[in-house]
């Protein structure tokens, strides 16, 4: 296993008793990278970052963790997690639960006191700082959460659903706090069901079902890849279908929709004078992008979770 | 700042911040004044009647016999104030998930049990010290009477809470908050009964009886420790009757002493253990 990989898990195993949560997950994240963990509920997703963090034993298996084993408790001081469920010590103040996860980072009380300061600022909670935990929102709990999993300037931070309880705004503030981690060279490790966050943040994605990984994907080849067409079309003679496939493949009319996928973006003003050189109308011509959601649903399939 | 302190530290401030801490003061304060008003009505009707040497001696023997009753009290209400702290304390922040943010530190999970550990052995002394010292302190303002003693007797009894609280936190990191409380108070209940049937036994002579308190002080030391606590703030005289209501005159041997600080470690042991094996 080397040392170039935040993450790198090898055939991880674990089971509940009978039930087998993650059935043998192989795993490479170089440093560096903004990487998105997705799947189906019960997919095994929180049980594998479990075991990353060292909340878990896994039943058999590797993990390295920036190089060393996550039961190792010196490479936590490297290490930021925000958990899904974010519930933290209510009856302590904002100002108060990061001094606590500071001290337990062993940062020193003057470096500390600057960091929580800026941290405060950045979540947008520095007017709130002197009030309980018990009395925020979820969404402050959300951004307080994500503080604290900063506090030591980590090299890989984990964000299970970071943005699950946030509105539009506290998920931009999520979006842009990502892209300043990238920029500063860390880790970011995210789970999340919100795929349109994901596939503005992440360079690669990991698709996982049963505990195990079906497919990693580049964002930039799904940004470079396929589009799909469909168009709106009267008296379009069935001969002249053949002829579309100098730019297309799966050409299907249904009725009067055309369906196809097309090869290159660039074709498609040629493909629109095509239809009306045929003598065809056209009335709706739409082209799309396959989007995170539709290679999802191609991997993982619509069955869904548990 | 250590770890363990950070957590220790974290543990008392959550007693303060959850109203643990001023629940107990409050009514350990109560109490306080129950027995001083007490000790002080009993101990003027019996001091109306001066100038006897028998009147000097049972004034004597009332004194140390509500010191006794005091001690009994405390004992008590520290051991339930200590599974109490102690019983949601790892289960509850397991429960919750808060926990996932702690131990996700550079911290080691033996130094988040025994910074636990500290913790509450910390407010257990302070309950105590409350509780003990204002009745001790209560009986010598108004009398200047102290028994015997209780520079050993107060801390055999701090002992004793401590071994309850270990035992709470070494189920509480394998048992849920309620399991946790139920099985401390049931040992507690055995160990009581136990301790009455190995005094009835002796005073008998039937070995049987004897062997099941030992049995049940080798399943929760806290009766025998108590017994070794008030025999020695017991007085001369009433020892030598060879029992008061609240103690026997025959002590624990110095194996059981031994066994009770085995009994603490091993318990400490495995609240570490259990803690450590556990998947959060």
């Amino acid at each position: 296993m080397s040392a170039q990989f935040a993450i790198q898990s090898l055939s991880l195993r674990k089971e509940f008793g009978k039930t087998v949560a993650v059935r043998g997950l192989n795993l490479e994240v170089p440093r560096g990278e903004v990487f998105g963990f997705l799947g189906p509920n019960g997919a095994g997703k929180t049980t594998s970052i479990k075991m990353f963090l060292g909340l878990v034993a896994p039943t058999s298996g590797n993990i390295r963790i920036l190089g060393e084993e996550p039961a190792k408790t010196e490479i936590r001081s490297r290490l930021g997690f925000l958990p899904e469920h974010f519930r933290f010590h209510e009856w302590l103040t904002g100002q108060e639960f990061l001094t606590l996860h500071g001290r337990l980072y062993s940062i020193p009380s003057a470096r500390l006191t600057a960091r929580i300061e800026e941290l405060l600022e950045l979540v947008g909670l520095a007017e709130f700082r002197h009030k309980q935990l018990r009395t925020y929102s979820k969404g402050m709990l959300q951004r307080i959460g994500l503080a604290q999993a900063l506090l030591n300037r980590p090299e890989l931070v984990f964000l299970d659903e970071p943005t699950s309880g946030l509105d539009p705004v506290g998920r931009r503030l999520v979006r842009d706090i990502i892209r300043s981690l990238k920029t500063e060279g860390t880790t970011v490790f995210l789970n999340s069901h919100l795929l349109s966050e994901v596939e503005i943040t992440c360079d690669r994605v990991a698709f996982i079902k049963f505990g195990e990984v079906l497919r990693v994907s580049s964002l930039s080849s799904l940004v470079d890849g396929e589009t799909t067409l469909t168009a709106r079309v009267h008296n379009l003679s069935p001969e002249s279908l053949p002829g579309l496939s100098a730019w297309a493949k799966d050409i299907r009319l249904d009725g009067n929709t055309l369906h196809m996928v097309v090869l290159d973006e660039e074709s498609l003003p040629a493909i629109n004078r095509y239809l009306v050189e045929s003598g065809a109308q056209v009335y709706a011509f739409s082209p799309q992008k396959m989007s995170l959601e539709d290679l999802f649903i191609q991997v993982v399939g619509m069955d869904g979770g548990l | 700042m250590n770890p363990i302190l950070v957590i220790a530290r974290l543990t008392f401030k959550e007693a303060v911040r959850r109203r643990i801490a001023t629940a107990s003061l409050v009514l350990g304060i109560l109490f306080l004044i129950v027995f001083n008003l007490g000790f002080h009505f009993m101990t003027a009707e019996i001091a109306a009647h001066p100038g006897t040497s028998q009147v000097e001696l049972m004034l004597e023997q009332v004194y140390n016999f509500l010191h006794l009753a005091a001690m009994y009290a405390s004992n008590f209400m520290v051991i339930v104030f200590g599974t109490l702290i102690t019983a949601d304390s790892i289960s509850g922040e397991i429960t919750s998930g808060v926990v996932q943010v702690t131990v996700t530190k550079p911290i080691a999970r033996w130094q988040y049990v025994i910074g636990k550990w500290l913790g509450n052995a910390g407010l257990l002394a302070l309950y105590l010290a409350l509780l003990c010292g204002g009745s001790v302190l209560g009986i010598w303002l108004q009398t200047g009477y102290i028994a015997p003693h209780v520079t050993e007797g107060i801390p055999l009894l701090y002992l004793n809470g401590l071994i309850v609280m270990t035992v709470a936190l070494a189920l509480s990191s394998t048992m849920s908050t309620l399991a946790t409380g139920g099985t401390v108070f049931g040992l507690f209940g055995v160990a009581f009964i136990g301790g009455w049937i190995e005094r009835i036994g002796t005073l008998l002579k039937n070995d049987t009886a004897i062997n099941i308190g030992i049995l049940s002080s080798l399943l929760m030391p806290s009766e025998a420790i108590w017994n070794l606590a008030s025999s020695r703030m017991t007085n001369q005289l009433a020892s030598s009757f060879g029992a008061t209501p609240f103690s026997f005159s025959q002590t624990p041997s110095p194996v059981m002493i031994a066994f009770t600080g085995l009994y603490l470690l091993g318990f400490l042991y495995a609240a570490v253990w259990n803690f450590k094996k556990r998947d959060l």
